[in-house]
């Protein structure tokens, strides 16, 4: 039997780090190529010396897909093809192969020059990385040879984010790198047909969590800032550069022009800026209302948001900012944060999750005295407020997406094995489906029962149609005769007449006989007429004949009547047919050796 | 008759004018191009020499109309080509000819039948048959009392339906939709023996097909039982489990047809019982399919989600406990329950502390959940609400709002449940899902009471930079309750506030507080002292009158204070004087109350409402008796007569300013009697005995006063709704009086008789028209002056031009007067342009010749079909003018018989050394030929050449509103 083999190299039972092997017909194929950001050494890459111990990886895959451009997902794309090797395809969306490189280029930065790290990728190799790329479409069938495709569907996450069906032959695997299922301010949310996958591969970062509504949560941080704004406080919201950034800006700015508010709101530049010039790009790629009004206006051109300048900080008045990076632990945000942070007027938005030590996570945890760098200490006055926005789907939308999907299998990666039992239970529960959670290095192995092809002949087919009754069934299975030719590694199903010919044979007939013995007081035409007129009355709607040569032929079967020497009672029935109707002739003989019935 | 002496006339008049054709004529006509057109169809394709030049000549064909009485010929010719045919393309037009053949109206298609059948069985190309068969679905929906032809072709149909294609099956399956009868099975079929199904019905034969390999075959399927449905055979309850089937279709149209199925079931059988599978249980068929169809508002396509959505809001028998699963969406945070923002915000309430919203962790999950107990995939109706009001598609939060309000109007308890929802969905980013839910809301709030802190969502909302949002918001609050003080006073506060950022909502915000102080007279007591800051020892400054904001606060305070007896003694005395002034200037929004210490007033107060309420019918008594009397004016030159006019016209119009019920048919009445007036001034004694050139002076003041009757007459046709055929006939008596009047004026001055014949026709035809429309009405006409004229018209008709004008002459002032009947109730169309207000000193600067665009807000009332009516016109003081047409997306209608025009209009001239005014008026556009009395419109094939376009079509406008001023200034432009 074929299987599918799925080993994660990252993202097993985890989050971060994702790359995921898998072979499947014979071919293989990486997903992903990510970081782990928790890790500062070797750790920090896959182990790609799970796939070959020395040489380069291109003999041994056949392509590596990236889901979206978050660097735990393909922050180790450029070590992989330019240090370790590799010179396949690498198959990502085109807002992806846009954005990537940047967020490639601010990780090298930060990695080479500000930590001083060395053997690390250089922006030459970055670039030449991007040259293997190949951008695929929404729904594009690729051909990454002649029997293993790909197809992207939507995937909501970030801009560009992508779900992959990944075919050979009839076997198949979804990969859904992450995914949301509930549509937000600038992304629509994912969806795939009914593609019946052999296994559906997908993140279950929210694996226990099923979320409040969306709408709350925006309204509740409109009215947050709004309430602020009014009090003539400032808001400052610290984002990372991209993803949510945009949203909460999307958010903002229609609010803004909703309400009418005059309130400056500031974006801090860099990296951002040159982000929103894509996501103004890409339009398509984002939700049905920022498509439907870009005629008017582009959405991402931005009318009350401008860029922010160190001076503005210390204007009066109020204002709302948008500063990198979102855990305030360095940086711009940190540095307004600590110009602000004296007023009980202003506020601080966390709008996502903040790591241990960081000022985020201390605040957000109710300190109210920081220690500074230089035995500063910082009294934190402002309000803080905590908002979470998270583009991952909930147990619910993994199950909606299992249902949109029906997969055979299902395997859960990117996420923390405690809470993937949970939904791996759930999920063999509902759907009675068999559920995998390999973790790191582990492979999972998956048997298919690929459907062969056969060519069946036209003829064939409409001669067994006019056979059956009037109405098609699909569901019911039907058997037909045919022959089956295997030639040349093709299969053809044909009537025998055809398969004869074809195969320059002659036609051999093959007959059965059988005798029959019964008792029987009468004469041999008596008992032959009496079994006619048996036969008669049970096999309705088949052609008895009783022939005048002492014979009677039902359908092409032959019977025939004499009596035994020794006993002239015990008649030998003779029985005849062909192999054609051999089950009417085996009923036939076992129905004889039943005895005629007296009545006649 | 008529026709035959018109003809006369024409012939008289030695002039050919094109006529309405009648009865005989176009027949003949028709005679005439039958041979012909058939004629000349068969030598085209005789001529055709290959497949392409025949279906070029088809496709000519198809584009002309036939007669109904060619058909037949153009059928056979069609059948014949049709036989010797061979190119399928071909055969497949002229089948699709043969169908829109047998539409034409007047053709009856029996006799085709047979023809087409016969093709049926011949042709081999299953394009062609499936075509076949639509031409005969056309036929069969042609005759649907034909039971022969019904019972053929369902035969036909069934014989068809294991074909092979899926397109003849479709059409086979459409056909016993259209034509299929449920309660009779199907004999003939199972007469015949072969077939291995014995007595069965259509419903059986379409529901096979359910299983149909073709998803098209099985959305045919589906689509013709609901035909089946839709012609009101009783479905069977059979076919509900295999409907649900289909709900799981890999195929969009498929499942998008098996919920309206399941739908239509539910609606049939909400009361039987089915099993659950998987489990022992049972419940009504209308929950389960109420479940299922829950469970499709989450389905992949966009198209179905909206489907279920918009399907969900009309089954309203569906209990309360599934209704409630719909809002339910459990919360779970790492395994912990949450609760939802909803429900801590429903206990902050309850525990009395308002939301501070500043604990960062106060969603933190509480109690651990049970994981076994915890369902993702929800069996039905759960949360379906939930998702369909985050749907990515806006198309299907707007289904999901509309269903939601429709079954919240009719369960009190959901209503209470669905609040939150609504108020979240006031934040959606389309503008339309946001304005949907506010309508929503506003429709349901009879059921409800706004908390504190769901007003407070609510009333964020008011600062929406959107009119139409902030108006809808309005008029939501009008109808809400609300449960505190404090949210009085929060919802004035914004309102107030909305006042100051957007002061042209001032009076939508008075009209809301007039409606919210009528409501909770009790919850604004306790704040009078408060909201009028008055102080128990201290006397406070007293408030700017002019302040709207102020305004607004004594609008609240008054209604309150109408029934709420205690209120107006905390009121300071420059509170009562402010009273006064607003009763008078603002009485529509300030209510009569009963002061104390202010006897006199209040009881002529109470005097005068009691006169209001019983003055309704005496006033109604009034203008009776004033109809009565001037009836009975028989001759015009009777003594006095013309004074009793003038004063009755005069009582009628005071009449109308004082009740303003009865204001509509006061002013119809009064200008009515107007016409007469003018009418009998026109035709004095003096005039007409005295020699031509002896009176010019008289003449002209008569011509003035026929152009006037006539301008009225289209004022009292058009202007009014709710008038019947009767009154319409009784003005075009009098504009034909006064048409006969000029008639008689243009034949006195003028100079020979050629410019008399065109205007003796016209008024003839005028006349004949009146007689054509106003048939039914003749009767009530008696000594008329249309009656005369009909009587005399055999004479007309055939005398001189002269001759006619001296009789009409006669006859108009032997004519009585008709006796004006009142119709119930008459409305006069009006219009107040709110904006501009005309009151700016400020003029419009713009460079000549670009152009400003200005804003215009109206509201209309009675009108009726505004959208192609209603003009604006702007008035240069050069005596230009500009008719400018409204978009018709610029008519909202808040409420019956009220319409909101808000535009914009682009002005524009060349430079002026100084300010100007222009004037902007809207004006009520009329024709007379789209009289409400409309003659029938030609059908498709009489020809419309015939017809004289020009008859009696008189278009123009009549004034709907007071001029408003505006100050503009174009600057010459600077180089």
């Amino acid at each position: 039997m074929p299987d599918i083999k799925v080993t994660p190299l990252g993202a097993g039972q985890d989050v971060g780090r994702s790359c995921i092997l898998v072979s499947v017909g014979g071919k293989n194929i990486m997903l992903d190529c990510g970081m782990h950001m928790g890790y500062n050494d070797d750790r920090r890459f896959p182990d790609f010396s799970y796939i070959t111990q020395n040489g380069r990886l291109t003999d041994f895959l056949d392509c590596v897909i990236i889901s979206h451009f978050h660097l735990d997902h393909c922050g180790a794309l450029p070590y992989m093809s330019e240090m370790v090797g590799y010179d396949g395809p690498i198959y990502m969306t085109h807002p992806t192969k846009a954005i990537c490189p940047i967020l490639l280029e601010d990780f090298r930065k930060i990695t080479v020059d500000k930590k001083g790290e060395t053997n690390f990728f250089t922006s030459q190799m970055i670039k030449d990385c991007m040259k293997k790329v190949v951008p695929l479409n929404l729904h594009q069938t690729v051909q990454v040879d002649d029997e293993l495709e790909i197809k992207a569907y939507y995937a909501g996450h970030v801009l560009g984010a992508a779900m992959v069906l990944i075919k050979v032959g009839s076997e198949s695997v979804v990969y859904t790198g992450d995914y949301n299922m509930t549509p937000d301010r600038h992304l629509g949310a994912a969806w795939i047909d009914k593609c019946r996958p052999d296994i559906l591969i997908s993140e279950s970062t929210y694996a226990t969590t099923i979320r409040d509504s969306k709408r709350c949560r925006e309204r509740d941080f409109l009215k947050k800032v709004h309430e602020t704004i009014e009090r003539g406080g400032k808001v400052l919201i610290p984002v990372f550069a991209l993803g949510r950034a945009q949203e909460l800006c999307i958010l903002l700015e229609t609010f803004w022009e909703r309400m009418n508010l005059k309130a400056p709101i500031y974006f801090s530049t860099g990296l951002t800026e040159k982000a929103n010039h894509y996501y103004k790009l890409f339009i398509t790629w984002t939700n049905q209302k920022i498509r439907k009004t870009f005629v008017q206006r582009n959405m991402f051109e931005f009318k009350h948001i401008k860029a922010f300048d160190r001076s503005y900080a210390d204007n009066p008045g109020p204002m709302v900012v948008f500063a990198t990076p979102g855990m305030l632990h360095a940086g711009q945000s940190l540095q307004i944060f600590k110009k602000w942070a004296g007023n009980e007027k202003n506020m601080v938005i966390m709008p996502g999750y903040c790591v241990q030590g960081t000022v985020g996570h201390k605040i957000l945890n109710g300190q109210k005295k920081l220690e500074m760098e230089g035995r500063a200490t910082l009294e934190v006055k402002l309000q803080v407020e905590y908002m979470s926005f998270s583009a991952h789907a909930d147990a619910k939308g993994i199950m909606q997406l299992i249902r949109m999907a029906e997969p055979r299998n299902m395997l859960l990666v990117h996420g923390e094995a405690k809470k993937m039992e949970f939904l791996k239970d759930k999920i063999e529960q509902e759907f009675s489906i068999s559920c995998y959670m390999p973790a790191n290095g582990e492979t999972t192995t998956v048997t298919t029962n690929p459907s062969v092809p056969v060519d069946i002949s036209l003829n064939l087919l409409k001669r067994e149609m006019a056979l059956g009754g009037p109405l098609p069934d699909p569901k019911k299975p039907r058997t037909m005769h045919g022959t089956l030719i295997m030639k040349d590694s093709s299969l053809r199903l044909v009537s025998p007449e055809q398969a004869l010919k074809e195969l320059g044979l002659s036609e051999h007939q093959l007959r059965f006989t059988c005798r029959v013995h019964l008792q029987d007081p009468h004469s041999d035409s008596d008992t032959l007429s009496r079994i006619y007129s048996h036969l008669k009355s049970v096999l309705k709607g088949y052609a008895v004949q009783h022939l005048p040569d002492g014979t009677v032929m039902v359908e092409s079967i032959v019977l025939k009547v004499s009596s035994s020497g020794e006993d002239p009672n015990l008649k030998v029935i003779l029985l005849s047919w062909s192999y054609q109707d051999e089950e009417l002739g085996s009923f036939l003989s076992s129905l004889l050796k039943k005895g005629l019935p007296s009545g006649l | 008759m008529a026709a035959h002496l018109k003809k006369r006339v024409y012939e008289e008049f030695s002039k050919v004018v094109q006529q309405q054709p009648h009865e005989e004529v176009p027949a003949k006509k028709l005679r005439l191009t039958k041979p012909s057109k058939s004629a000349a169809l068969h030598i085209d394709l005789c001529k055709a020499t290959n497949p392409t030049d025949a279906l070029q000549y088809l496709l000519s064909f198809a584009r002309k109309p036939v007669e109904a009485e060619s058909v037949e010929g153009v059928v056979r010719i069609l059948l014949e080509h049709y036989y010797k045919e061979v190119d399928n393309s071909v055969r497949l037009k002229i089948a699709s000819l043969l169908g829109l053949l047998s539409k034409t109206p007047g053709f009856s298609p029996d006799c085709i039948v047979d023809d087409v059948i016969s093709t049926l069985s011949n042709d081999k190309s299953n394009q062609v048959l499936a075509q076949l068969l639509d031409t005969l679905l056309v036929i069969g929906t042609q005759l649907p009392e034909n039971t022969a032809v019904t019972q053929r072709l369902i035969e036909v149909a069934c014989k068809h339906l294991n074909s092979t294609y899926f397109g003849v099956r479709n059409k086979c399956l459409q056909l016993l939709g259209c034509l299929g009868t449920v309660d009779k099975p199907l004999t003939k079929e199972s007469e015949a023996g072969t077939s291995i199904a014995p007595l069965r019905d259509v419903q059986n034969l379409i529901s096979d097909y359910f299983g149909d390999q073709d998803p098209r075959v099985r959305t045919a399927s589906i689509k013709a039982m609901l035909q089946l449905h839709g012609r009101g055979m009783k479905l069977q309850q059979t076919a509900y489990s295999q409907a649900c089937k289909l709900l799981n279709d890999d195929y969009e149209q498929v499942r998008s047809a098996a919920v309206q199925m399941v739908w239509v079931l539910s609606q049939l059988y909400p009361e039987s019982i089915v099993p659950i599978p998987s489990s022992n249980e049972e419940i009504r068929l209308i929950d389960d399919s109420f479940g299922k169809i829950c469970h499709m508002v989450s389905d992949g396509s966009w198209m179905v989600r909206v489907q279920a959505a918009k399907l969900l809001g009309s089954m309203q028998q569906v209990s309360p406990h599934f209704l409630e699963q719909t809002l339910d969406k459990k919360l779970m945070s790492d395994l912990r329950r949450k609760r939802t923002a909803h429900e801590r915000a429903k206990e902050l309430y309850a525990s009395g502390e308002f939301s501070s919203g500043r604990k960062w962790a106060d969603d933190a999950p509480k109690e651990k959940v049970d994981t076994s107990g915890v369902n993702l995939i929800d069996s039905g109706a759960c949360g379906a609400f939930v998702h369909g009001l985050e749907d990515e598609m806006y198309e299907v939060r707007i289904a999901a709002v509309e269903a939601l309000c429709s079954l919240a109007q009719s369960s009190p308890s959901f209503a209470e449940k669905c609040l939150d929802f609504l108020v979240d969905m006031f934040n959606d980013e389309i503008e339309e899902v946001r304005l949907q839910s506010i309508h929503a809301l506003r429709q349901i709030s009879t059921h409800i009471t706004l908390r504190e802190d769901q007003l407070d969502t609510v009333l964020a909302v008011l600062e929406d930079s959107s009119r139409d949002i902030r108006e809808a918001l309005h008029e939501l609050l009008c109808y809400t309750n609300v449960s505190t003080k404090e949210c009085i006073q929060l919802a004035l506060l914004e309102l107030l506030k909305n006042l100051t950022k957007y002061p042209t909502d001032r009076n939508s915000v008075w009209k809301c507080l007039k409606f919210l102080g009528a409501r909770h007279p009790t919850l604004v007591l306790p704040s009078v002292p408060e909201l009028l800051s008055t102080h128990p020892y201290f006397d406070t400054p007293e408030p700017d009158m002019d302040d709207p904001a102020y305004i607004a606060v004594l609008v609240l305070v008054f209604n309150a204070a109408k029934s709420c007896p205690t209120m107006p003694a905390l009121f300071s005395d420059h509170t009562f004087r402010h009273y006064a002034y607003l009763r008078d200037s603002l009485s529509h929004l300030v209510p009569h109350l009963r002061l104390p210490g202010r006897k006199q007033t209040a009881v002529l107060g109470s005097e005068l409402s009691e006169v209001g309420s019983g003055s309704l019918e005496s006033a109604q008594q009034f203008l009776q008796e004033s109809l009565v009397r001037v009836s009975t004016l028989q001759n015009l030159d009777s003594p006095g007569a013309q004074d009793l006019l003038d004063f009755t016209i005069r009582d009628l119009k005071r009449l109308g300013e004082l009740q303003t019920e009865l204001a509509g048919s006061a002013d119809f009445c009064a200008t009515y009697l107007h016409c007469q007036l003018l009418l009998m001034k026109a035709l004095q004694e003096k005039l007409w005995n005295m020699a031509v050139p002896l009176c010019l002076k008289q003449n002209a003041m008569a011509s003035t006063a026929a152009q006037q009757i006539l301008e009225e007459t289209y004022k009292l046709e058009f202007l009014y709704s709710g008038l019947e055929t009767r009154q319409v006939a009784t003005i075009h008596n009098v504009r034909l009086q006064a048409k006969a009047l000029q008639l008689i004026l243009t034949a006195r001055t003028k100079r020979g008789v050629e410019p008399l014949i065109g205007l003796c026709e016209k008024f003839l035809q005028e006349v004949e028209l009146f007689q054509r429309l106003f048939m039914s009405e003749l009767p009530h006409f008696q000594d008329s002056f249309v009656e005369k004229l009909l009587e005399l018209m055999p004479r007309l008709v055939a005398c001189k031009p002269l001759d006619l004008v001296k009789i009409l002459q006669t006859t108009l002032r032997q004519s009585r007067f008709i006796h004006l009947k009142l119709p119930e109730q008459i409305h006069r169309a009006s219009a107040t342009i709110i904006e501009p207000t005309g009151e700016s000193d400020n003029p419009l600067r713009f460079t000549s010749g670009l152009v400003v665009a200005l804003d215009i807000d109206a509201t209309l009332e009675h009108v009726q079909d505004p959208q192609t009516t209603v003009k604006v016109q702007v008035l240069y003081p050069d005596g230009q003018s500009h008719i400018i047409h409204p978009k018709p997306g610029d008519f909202r209608t808040p409420g019956p018989g009220r319409v909101r025009l808000i535009t914009q209009v682009y002005l524009s001239h060349s430079a002026w050394t100084e300010p100007c005014q222009i004037e902007v008026r809207l004006l009520l556009a009329y024709s007379s030929s789209s009289s409400r009395l409309a003659a029938p419109k030609p059908a498709w094939n009489e020809s419309t050449e015939g017809l004289p376009t020009s008859e009696s079509s008189v278009e123009g406008t009549i004034n709907l509103s007071k001029p408003v001023k505006v100050f503009i200034m174009p600057k010459p432009a600077r180089r």
